[in-house]
């Protein structure tokens, strides 16, 4: 039976011990009441020791969003989530309050030390492990950020890394000015869950003129059951400053379907740039489709200033369900947007994702690189707008959209929308859609290539244009996930 | 020492049979050709001996060395030293040349419990076959085959053979779309890989190929079995006579 054939057949006897990160930790937690209600805002708010106006400005978020219903436009299916069901806060039990590496409970350590992430700034700083990246690390574990590191040494550059919630603490009038001016909190329905009960994520300030003196990356966990977890990211560039962020996420397997919702936010003042890299892989689900996390995502950055950059690079491998479109608001003049994503569906996976780029200034250029790949029964679909106002004169975009199937269980699909308010915009769009054939798998297999080995050489070299984009530090990594993502793929 | 035993081969979705009892044998050390009409069944022979999917072997066996290959996956053929130039190269977009030839060749490597190669032996191996076969090796930087004139893709496939140092070489049509002077660096390549512990099975349209790589044997395919063979002779005969006699249609 030719090997794609095959491919049918084997993905129904994938065996979920692909996902290696499935395991949970246990460990003795402090959670909110189940169901959702202005008391729980105040729980969680209170939880966090927040000042009063954001717990006004939660409220606030709260009322909208009761008055809101689910957006159902995406070409993704799902039975209806009971948001009364869930957990809405988890913290690990003395988890408050400013902690360094030696006040985390061993447990929590043993769990990343599993996972790969390396939050051992001592010995990577002594050089014991030169091997691994200098990369600085916040550790969000269901509702808190456990640790942070490196944090002293980006002090001394004058960056502020750290959770949100020390960032609510310590640099309250930054978060003020900056918290839900790129995504309102009525933006869109789980944007708008998110301001009401988000629990933690990452805070980045990067002062004028600095460039920020290494990675800076958040590892989010879900691990508590019948949780959501909602991250709230706020990164500022201001002008002529510099910083590259990377996240990563993981979760345990479960029967049972788990909520992300997360809203991140990007502001680059004048001349600075921001590459934001995303390497995602919550857990999909089994072979039969049952569990995987729901990723409901509002990812965006505003080019507030002249000549500004904002990147966004992402590789998506996991989930049950993706719905994100990470957007650019090209508002300075001669500012520029980025997209470069990898979407990988297996199983029964299904991913809607794409960006926004908004031309408001003139001179903006933009430029989308997506790479779909379907395997299984899964769905794979780009949705992408490209808009130039009137005012956007001389706005440019390139758009290309490559779509790789494997098998023929599965679908790829390409929605494109294109508003040019002003003739002087000049916007490209390619698209193309391939198979991995037979041929060319024999070929690399008469090359002594084994049959997965074949798979994934081909969907690197489909995906090389878009993982040039990723730091270094994490190349290696996700190439290897993106070969296991696509494990029994074929025969 | 290859051994074709009484090959039936039919087309696994379909009731054609292109094979019919084909037999051949090649003792290591040997040069064969094979010649014939297109569509005779000498591509469908090249591909079964490497194991490609979409054919169905109902009778007969292949023994490489007193083994038989046939229930041998493509990667598990190639480690035992099988190697297949193609008739049409594929095209393997976004893989560089290099890329593509490192992991193939440590792939091999690796499964015949040899040492991989490092880096720099890899990049000096190289290097040496690359410049005898007159490949540029900027060349290999480009995606694998991508673009490529026929005639580089003939050439890249037999540096790929020299990376791979296989022991049953297969050619199959691999002078056509050479010009003069990379015919003769091809065949070049080839016959630097004679050697007593290694068969080449040669096929090909054109008696001329046969002036720079001497066969020991050249074989007539025709109607799905061999229907002749001599020496390098016969070659010389089929160019004046064609292939009337052994398909009973005139010339
Ligand atoms: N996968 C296939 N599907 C349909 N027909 C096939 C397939 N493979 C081979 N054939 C048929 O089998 C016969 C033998 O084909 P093959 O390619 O082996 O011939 P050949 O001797 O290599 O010809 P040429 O000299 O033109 O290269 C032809 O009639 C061809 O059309
Ligand atoms: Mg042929």
């Amino acid at each position: 039976m030719p090997a794609v054939q095959e491919t049918v057949a084997q993905v129904k006897t994938i065996d979920v011990d692909q996902y290696k990160y499935g395991f949970e930790t246990d460990i003795e937690m402090v959670k909110a009441p189940k169901g959702l209600n202005e008391d729980i805002v105040r729980f969680i708010s209170e939880k966090k020791g927040e000042p009063a106006w954001m717990l006004e400005w939660r409220l606030d978020a709260y009322r909208r969003w009761r008055a809101m219903t689910e957006p159902t436009w995406a070409k993704v299916e799902y039975p209806k989530i009971d948001f009364e069901d869930l957990y809405y806060y988890a913290a690990p039990r003395n988890s408050e309050g400013p902690k360094s590496l030696a006040d985390v409970d061993p447990e929590l350590l043993k769990m990343y030390e599993r996972l790969g992430v390396p939050l051992q700034e001592q010995e990577i700083l002594a050089g014991v492990k030169s091997d691994k990246p200098r990369v600085a690390v916040d550790a969000v574990f269901d509702s808190v950020s456990v640790v942070t590191t490196f944090k002293d040494e980006l002090a001394k550059a004058g960056v502020i890394f750290c959770s949100i919630s020390e960032a609510l603490r310590e640099h309250p009038e930054l978060v003020k000015k900056y918290l839900g001016s790129v995504v309102p909190q009525s933006d869109n329905y789980y944007a708008a869950l998110n301001s009401a009960v988000f629990s933690d994520g990452s805070f980045v300030y990067v002062p004028e003129g600095v460039r920020c003196p290494m990675e800076l990356s958040t590892y989010f966990r879900i691990n508590e059951r019948e949780t959501g977890q909602f991250e709230r990211t706020l990164i500022i560039a201001e002008k002529g400053s510099y910083v590259s962020y990377l996240e990563g996420c993981t979760a345990p397997m479960r029967d049972e379907n788990q909520l992300h919702a997360a809203v991140v936010e990007l502001i680059a003042l004048d001349d600075a740039e921001i590459k934001y890299s995303t390497v995602q892989n919550w857990y999909p689900g089994d072979k039969n489709g049952k569990g995987g996390i729901y990723n409901f995502v509002t990812k965006r950055g505003d080019c507030r200033g002249r000549n500004s950059k904002i990147s966004w690079t992402q590789v998506e491998t996991g989930s049950a369900i993706t719905w994100k479109y990470p957007s650019c608001i090209l508002r300075g003049d001669n500012s520029r947007g980025e997209f470069y994503s990898i979407a990988v569906s297996n199983g029964y996976q299904q991913v809607d994702s794409g960006t926004k780029m908004i031309h408001l200034g003139k001179n903006t250029s933009s430029r989308i690189i997506s790479k779909g790949i379907a395997a299984g029964f899964s769905q794979n679909t780009y949705r992408g707008l490209v808009s130039a106002h009137r005012k956007a004169t001389g706005a440019r975009n390139f758009t290309a959209c490559d779509s790789l199937l494997i098998g023929d269980k599965c679908g790829a699909h390409t929605v494109p929308y294109i508003e040019a308010k002003n003739s002087s915009a000049h916007f490209e769009h390619e698209a193309t859609t391939s198979k991995i054939s037979d041929d060319m798998l024999f070929y690399c297999q008469q090359r002594g290539l084994s049959e997965e080995e074949a798979v994934a050489l081909v969907v690197n070299g489909f995906v090389r244009d878009v993982l040039q984009q990723l730091p270094m530090e994490f190349l290696a990594e996700t190439q290897k996930l993106i070969g296991i993502s696509l494990e029994g793929s074929v025969g | 020492m290859l051994e074709i035993k009484n090959l039936n081969v039919k087309l696994a979705d379909e009731d054609k049979v292109i094979l019919k009892g084909l037999s051949l044998t090649v003792p290591k050390g040997e040069v064969h050709a094979i010649m014939g009409p297109n569509g005779s069944g000498k591509s469908t022979l090249a591909y079964v001996l490497a194991g490609r999917d979409g054919y169905e072997v109902t009778d007969g066996d292949i023994l490489w060395n007193g083994d038989s290959i046939l229930e041998m996956e493509p990667d598990e053929r190639a480690a035992k030293g099988v190697f297949l130039a193609f008739q049409y190269p594929m095209e393997i977009p976004g893989v560089a040349g290099l890329t593509f030839l490192r992991t193939a060749t440590n792939a091999v490597r690796k499964k015949r419990e040899q040492a991989e190669m490092t880096t720099p032996e890899f990049m000096k191996f190289v290097k040496e076959k690359a410049a005898k076969l007159n490949i540029d090796y900027e060349m290999l930087k480009r995606p694998v085959n991508v673009g490529f004139s026929g005639g580089e893709k003939k050439r890249s496939e037999i540096l790929q053979m020299a990376m791979l140092e296989p022991t049953l070489c297969v050619l199959d049509e691999t002078d056509s779309g050479l010009d003069i002077d990379a015919l003769k660096i091809v065949s070049d390549g080839v016959n630097a890989l004679r050697g007593p512990d290694r068969a080449m099975l040669v096929i090909t349209h054109y008696q001329r190929l046969l002036n720079h790589i001497v066969p020991d044997k050249v074989h007539v395919l025709a109607d799905g079995r061999i229907q002749k063979t001599g020496g390098k002779e016969l070659a010389l005969e089929l160019e004046k006579s064609g292939y009337a006699e052994f398909t009973g249609k005139a010339a």
